[in-house]
């Protein structure tokens, strides 16, 4: 079996065939992935990562194609991770996102990996996070996540993303409503989407009344609502500009390093937790004599635990 | 660490102009019961798209269901194209959908891993997968 090691300069050159790999080592947690992901660390940061998220059907996967072509034509490398859920009974799942992203298939500048929310041993958001490691240190000029916009994971993972987008479609009706419930706070774009359909307009006005209730301070990000036809690109450059601005926002007011940062904490906070219970669980000789010594009433919970954490 | 066994990552496609998808759906459907994760490409694909999709993926067997009745040519350009690559990858091919008995014997000397006709049990499809699937998992 190949390590992932053997396979790291390969993804630094940008390697369609390596990066592949390395997704599939970080999905499965393949042993010697830590020291990879370790190198890739120091060579990324340079992507722009988007996110797209919306109800299924909302045209998330034809707006991703579209976004893609646009890139491609100022001569960006793009790297999609599309989401899909699994099947609860199985954990098998049918991932039918490239079906719609199917005209770049003979670019290798165009890198797409479908991802079903099952599949990742140790949690989607960390494959996922560490997958945006991936494609960003291989050299990807932009990584766009598509997920449904439902669950805390998936909450988790597009919260990972520079620039978030909403996708919503005319005629939703209430589920306008579960995108004010849930997806409002991370909403950097909105987008109307199928824009060639019947009530745009009343969709727009909605969304728009949604944010001017929200409290939004002076000083912020003024998020604005994206019409597009992704079906024919219409909106599409337009909407890409939007993301542009967006991301040049962020660096200018320091909201870029913020989220670099809050990122950061997370998943130093994820691998911690990782690390720190890896040594408590029975079978470690310290964790059995502290499960010994509080069993007996000979030390509590508490001291027994600052003392395994090394924390007195 | 979670123990949960890694899925099996299916490809399937539909290349050329051959419109027939109820085959391939009803096999996707059976492979995800099956606990697989099946990535399916849509109608109409080029033997360029799917490859390259395949690598991206990094599946462990690519499918292409066939009943056009253009499977000889449609193999022979896969085959032609894999031997122009960098690298072979590690994906095992397989054929299902409506192909003569007399094609499979050149069929598999081209390197077709299994050619699953028509009337092919959907036990029968998981268990072929799983087979062929075994060597790509070891690369
Ligand atoms: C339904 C059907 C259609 C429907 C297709 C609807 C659709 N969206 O799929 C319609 C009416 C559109 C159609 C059109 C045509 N058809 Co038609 N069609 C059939 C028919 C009657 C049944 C196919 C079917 O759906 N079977 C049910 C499914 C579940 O079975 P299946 O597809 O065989 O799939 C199973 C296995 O083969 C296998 N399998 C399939 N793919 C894969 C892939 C993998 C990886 C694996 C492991 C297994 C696997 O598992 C599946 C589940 O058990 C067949 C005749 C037949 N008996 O097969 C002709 C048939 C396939 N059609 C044929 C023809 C000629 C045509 C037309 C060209 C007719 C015309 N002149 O217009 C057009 C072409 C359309 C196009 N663009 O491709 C011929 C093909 C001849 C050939 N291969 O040389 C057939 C064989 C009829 C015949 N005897 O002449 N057709
Ligand atoms: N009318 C119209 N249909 C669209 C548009 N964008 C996507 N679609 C269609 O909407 C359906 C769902 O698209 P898809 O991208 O798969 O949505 P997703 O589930 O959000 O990824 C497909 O049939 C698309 O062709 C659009 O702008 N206008
Ligand atoms: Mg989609």
């Amino acid at each position: 079996m190949t390590a992932p090691k053997e396979i790291v300069d390969a993804v630094l050159e940008g390697r369609n065939q390596a990066v592949a790999r390395m997704l599939t080592f970080v999905e499965r947690r393949t042993d010697g992935v830590d020291d990879a992901l370790a190198v890739l660390h120091r060579s990324a940061g340079s992507a722009h990562v988007l996110g797209l998220t919306g109800p299924p059907g909302s045209g998330k996967s034809t707006l991703v194609s579209a976004l893609a072509r646009h890139y491609r034509s100022e001569g960006r490398t793009v790297g999609v991770l599309a989401v899909d859920p699994s099947s609860v009974f199985s954990g098998g799942a049918i991932l039918g996102d490239r079906i719609r992203m199917s005209d770049h298939g003979d670019d290798a500048g165009v890198f797409i990996r479908s991802v079903a929310t099952r599949g990742a041993l140790g949690g989607l958001s960390r494959a996922c996070l560490d997958a945006i490691t991936v494609l960003d240190g291989a050299g990807t000029d932009v990584v766009i996540l598509e997920t449904v916009g439902v669950g805390q994971a998936e909450v988790d993972v597009i919260s990972a993303a520079q620039t978030v987008a909403v996708v919503s479609v005319p005629g939703m009706g209430d589920d306008v409503q579960a995108i004010k419930a849930g997806l409002l706070e991370v909403a950097d774009v909105h987008v109307v989407n199928k824009a060639d359909r019947d009530g745009a307009s009343r969709t727009v006005a909605e969304l728009r009344e949604m944010l001017r209730l929200s409290r939004r301070s002076a000083g912020q990000w003024n998020v604005p609502i994206q019409q597009t036809v992704a079906a024919n690109g219409d909106g599409v450059a337009d909407l890409a500009a939007v993301f542009g601005a967006h991301l040049e926002w962020m660096t200018e007011h320091g909201e870029r390093e913020r989220r670099a940062r809050r990122n950061a904490a997370t998943r130093i906070r994820w691998v911690a937790e990782e690390l720190v219970l890896d040594e408590l669980r029975p079978g470690v000789a310290a964790f059995d004599h502290a499960l010994d010594e509080v069993t007996a009433h000979r030390t509590d919970p508490l001291s027994a635990a600052r003392h395994l954490v090394g924390r007195r | 660490m979670d123990t949960r066994e890694e899925p099996i990552r299916v490809m399937l496609a539909k290349i050329g102009l051959d419109g027939h998808d109820r085959g391939v759906k009803v096999v996707a459907r059976t492979l995800r019961d099956a606990g697989m994760e099946v990535i399916y490409t849509g109608l109409h694909r080029s033997p360029e798209q799917v490859l390259d999709a395949a690598v991206q993926e990094d599946v462990d067997v690519l499918g292409v269901s066939l009943l056009s009745g253009a499977h000889m040519p449609i193999f022979t350009r896969i085959f032609h194209l894999i031997d122009g690559m960098p690298e072979r990858p590690r994906f095992a091919i397989i054929a299902g959908g409506v192909m003569p008995d007399e094609d499979v014997d050149a069929l598999t000397a081209m390197g077709v891993a299994a050619v699953l006709g028509q009337d092919t049990a959907p036990d029968t499809v998981v268990e072929r997968i799983r087979d062929v699937s075994a060597p790509a998992r070891e690369a």
